[in-house]
């Protein structure tokens, strides 16, 4: 029984992160209808902008010298990183993904793809392929409750990642630019007609996309120790499962189908085996994709003859 | 004995009825119009009958037998033929080559005949493209075989979709608003074929179109719908004084003529859903 | 009768060309060049065959790495298996290999096809990206499954039983043989009533089917056919070195193979061919780049995609004297 607590832990930590990625593919998704694979290296550059923000505020010096960084600069570090990541997404989008809008459906996505390529390959040039340790923005605190050990580490990441989530949704629901938002996913034409500029809104999507995944970017280098350029591969792809698994463009669905893929995830690692962790992951996509592609929580579309 | 038959037809659009309840027989032969405002449900009907919605409730017959909730590719190869409101060509395939896809259902030679390239293979092609030119020769399409069908007018792709439809071999078509987007000369063009194909090929034809003098100079028996049912069936002159048609037309209110006039100016029959007739 | 004598005495013509090409090529280029246009053979054979679904057919594929290294797993474990028994039998050296590698390859390309048979038919109901998203997630299943199969080396790879690895059958002659048949079959599917059906289905697959296209099952069709393909250049691929391992096969592998077709133009098997080549030759002149080169190379995809999304022809067919001699007859 501890054991399975103990997965389901570690799950809840993991898939929170994953949900953060989520949230940018099921945003885009929403507004352009694009797969927006650039955002596992948006995410990637997230968790270098951290490691390179902490690393100058000094943590290396801190580390040495047995103390622990602070909270005010490990906000700070937050937001840097998520403020690169968010000047990249736009970034993304204008240079790439704006001079397609009417191109077919399919443009966009290889455009996408290459974006991504080009990243994670700039990411190498610049960060070099080798795996560095995640600067201990936090320091490990571990508590005992009777054989399931929860670290203060696994509690931030689904603290912060909650946070976000519930700061998103007010964003969402309680502001002009979420209406916007909100309208610009539902009918670009029409949100146009009535005075939303699709361009802006869009950019803004990409921002707060990014943003978050710059966000999952330093939990994740928190939880996993070591970053690489390569880290958002993956990672990536397993959180646009989960957006798939949510529905597609529903932005509740990616928190919950963020969290389902990281308890599956721990629950097959620590009962089946480790190796088949990431095959199972994209069997759930597939067996998803054929009985009920519009994900948990989206609707059916019926095209019009 | 009866073509086509629709007993109590029904389709449901999450909570919207877009048709309930719709009763209608086709003679063989015959060329019959389906009309009615907009959003009336013509086109769902016709979506029903050659299976892109499967019915939820009543049956759809076909030549004796029951084919609701029939695939679509199934309710063509049994000889259902059809064109779409919002043309649905191939666009950068050829004229030519849109006739021949629908030869699909009667090609002879296999995927390896085509591999190695035998005899039959080229027997199926010469007679394709032979059948295809005689097609296009009815529509006056001929010249323009070689052409990439987008970039044909408006009034050449609907012909075109007819011809296309023409090379299933259908015992019965169905077109939906051929003459949209067409001037009164070709209007007047299309009445002339579709007679030919009755006459001539000796096909069954339904109709849906808005343009009043192409239904009622080529129908012999016209169905009316509105909201999802059925009002009046009868011959066009019939149809043309039926009160309850002209009230679906003009407006609900049938007082004195003044407030019917004013009613078809002020509140058109237009402002109803749009959705899944439009 | 006179067409099949015709055909048979080109095809002698053909098959004798290709092997004093080969006899040209391996006596003259040095080895590294030679590899260079093994593999560009390869790619060609790649890209016709996946132009099939992505191009003709429309559907997107892109997880067609999953169908090559079922291909070359199959190829390369047939290929160690069959060899003892088959130089038993057949007696001479020569023979007895080519029989071997090319039982070999037909085995790949049948496991691949029903690879893609079982992928095809409960996803190809879905469409655009959706489609995409499944056969990525097929192949990195693929690739997964290999890396965790202890029989077949796991991520170690698979070397065969000899301590020199796979035998080295791969040739000039084999690879070409197999690049002029797969082009044809693919250009005669391509342009035959079936083709036609399928670039209706791209084009518009209400209206197909309303034409009493069966669409369901030609996608199909479509798809395991090209996926054999890909096992066939599994197979070629797999007896070149001395041994494969599951991250020949990654993502990028897949993305390769579409830079190529969309390159030459989606929807053009000549567009498929200039893009194979293109791409063995561009991604060895770039090796000297080093890091810079994948930059570069992503890059390209970028910046062709929003410059010219239709590729260096779009649809349109190159005019080789093999297309000028016969006007084909329907081109989609």
């Amino acid at each position: 029984m501890s054991q399975f607590i103990q997965q389901v832990i570690n799950g809840l930590s993991l898939g929170s992160i994953y949900a953060l990625i989520a949230l940018g593919y099921t945003m885009v998704y929403g507004v352009l209808k694009l797969i927006n694979f650039a955002h596992s290296e948006v995410f990637m550059v997230g968790a270098y902008s951290g490691f390179y923000a902490a690393t100058f505020l000094g943590i290396d010096a801190l580390d040495q010298s047995g103390q622990s960084f602070p909270l005010y600069l490990a906000l700070v570090v937050l937001i840097v990183a998520m403020l690169v990541s968010a000047t990249l997404g736009m970034t993304i989008e204008r240079l790439a993904y704006r001079p397609l809008r009417n191109a077919p459906r399919l443009t966009p996505l290889i455009t996408a793809i290459g974006m991504s390529l080009l990243l994670q390959n700039l990411g190498m040039l610049i960060f070099t392929p080798n795996p560095r340790r995640y600067p201990p923005i936090l320091r490990e605190v571990r508590f005992d409750f009777g054989g399931v050990i929860v670290t203060n580490i696994k509690l931030t990441i689904f603290a912060v990642a909650m946070a976000l989530m519930v700061g998103l949704w007010f964003l969402v629901n309680r502001t002009w630019t979420g209406r916007a938002m909100r309208a610009v996913s539902m009918n670009l034409d029409a949100a146009r007609l009535m005075g939303i500029d699709p361009d802006r809104t869009i950019g803004k999507t990409f921002a707060i996309g990014s943003a978050l995944a710059a966000a999952g970017g330093i939990l994740f280098g928190l939880d996993q120790i070591t970053i690489n350029p390569t880290m958002g591969t993956l990672t990536g792809l397993k959180a646009f499962v989960a957006a798939v698994l949510g529905g597609i463009g529903n932005i509740p669905g990616a928190a919950l189908g963020g969290l389902l893929i990281g308890l599956s995830e721990q629950l097959v690692a620590g009962y089946i085996s480790p190796d088949y962790r990431d095959a199972i992951t994209f069997l759930i996509l597939i067996v998803i994709l054929i009985l009920r592609p519009e994900g948990i929580l989206g609707v059916v579309r019926q095209e019009k003859v | 004995m009866t073509l086509l038959a629709l007993s109590a037809v029904e389709k449901v659009f999450g909570g919207l009825r877009a048709i309930g309840g719709v009763s209608l027989a086709v003679e063989p032969g015959q060329i019959f119009g389906l009309i009615g405002p907009n959003g009336a449900g013509k086109t769902t009907i016709f979506n029903v009958v050659t299976g892109v919605y499967r019915p939820d409730g009543g049956r759809v017959t076909f030549d004796g037998e029951d084919i609701s909730g029939w695939l679509p590719a199934k309710v063509a190869a049994r000889g259902i033929a059809r064109t779409f409101q919002n043309i649905r060509l191939f666009r950068s395939m050829t004229v030519e080559q849109n006739v021949m896809v629908a030869g699909f259902r009667i090609h002879k030679a296999g995927l390896l005949s085509a591999i190695v390239r035998n005899r039959r293979y080229h027997d199926d092609e010469r007679e394709f493209s032979r059948r295809a030119a005689e097609l296009l020769d009815i529509f006056k399409l001929r010249e323009l075989a070689g052409e990439p069908a987008a970039s044909l007018p408006y009034g050449s792709q609907r012909r075109l979709e007819i011809a296309r439809a023409l090379m299933l071999s259908p015992k019965l078509l169905l077109l939906d608003e051929p003459a949209a987007g067409m001037n009164s000369q070709e209007a007047r063009a299309l009445v002339e074929q579709i007679r030919f194909l009755r006459d001539e090929l000796g096909l069954t034809v339904v109709l849906v179109e808005h343009n009043m003098s192409v239904v009622m100079s080529v129908c012999e028996q016209i169905h009316v719908v509105d909201h999802g049912e059925t009002i009046a069936e009868g011959p066009p002159e019939q149809i043309r004084e039926h009160p309850k048609v002209l009230a679906a037309y003009l407006g609900e209110e049938s007082e004195a003529q003044a407030v019917k006039d004013y009613e078809a100016v002020s509140r058109p029959s237009h402002e109803r859903p749009e959705e899944p007739d439009a | 009768m006179t067409r099949w004598l015709v055909r048979v005495a080109v095809s002698t013509a053909v098959v004798a060309g290709i092997y004093g090409i080969g006899a040209g090529v391996e006596a003259t280029m040095i080895e590294y060049v030679q590899r260079i246009v093994l593999i560009a053979g390869i790619n060609v054979i790649l890209a016709v065959g996946l132009g099939l679904i992505n191009g003709t057919t429309g559907q997107f594929s892109i997880g067609h790495a999953g169908f090559m290294a079922i291909g070359a797993y199959t190829a390369a474990f047939t290929g160690v298996q069959l060899a003892p028994a088959l130089s038993g039998l057949a007696g001479a050296g020569a023979l007895s290999e080519a029989v071997t590698f090319n039982l070999a390859l037909l085995a790949g390309a049948v496991m691949a096809g029903v690879a893609g048979l079982l992928v095809g038919i409960p996803s190809l109901r879905l469409k655009g990206d959706y489609l995409a998203i499944v056969t990525l997630g097929f192949g990195e299943i693929i690739r997964l499954l290999f890396n965790n199969t202890q029989a077949l080396g796991a991520a170690t790879g698979y070397f065969g039983n000899d301590p020199s690895g796979l035998p080295p059958y791969t040739s000039f002659f084999w690879v070409y043989l197999w690049v002029v048949v797969i082009v044809l079959v693919i250009r005669n599917i391509t342009f035959s009533q079936t083709g036609r059906s399928l670039t209706a289905i791209r084009e518009d697959e209400i209206a197909a089917e309303a034409m009493a296209t069966p669409t369901t099952r030609l996608k199909v069709t479509a798809f395991s056919i090209s996926a054999a393909t890909a096992g066939i250049a599994g197979g070629l691929f797999a007896h070149m070195q001395s041994g494969i391992r599951p991250e020949d096969f990654k993502f990028e592998k897949s993305i390769d193979m579409i830079v190529m077709i969309i390159i030459g133009g989606l929807g053009s098997i000549t567009g498929a061919i200039i893009g194979g080549i293109f791409l063995a030759v561009t991604l060895e002149l770039m090796r000297d780049l080093q890091e810079w080169r994948l930059i570069l190379y992503a890059l390209l995809l970028v910046v062709i995609m929003i410059v010219r999304p239709q590729g260096l022809l779009g649809t349109r067919e190159l005019s080789l004297a093999m297309f000028a001699r016969k006007k084909a007859p329907s081109k989609p």
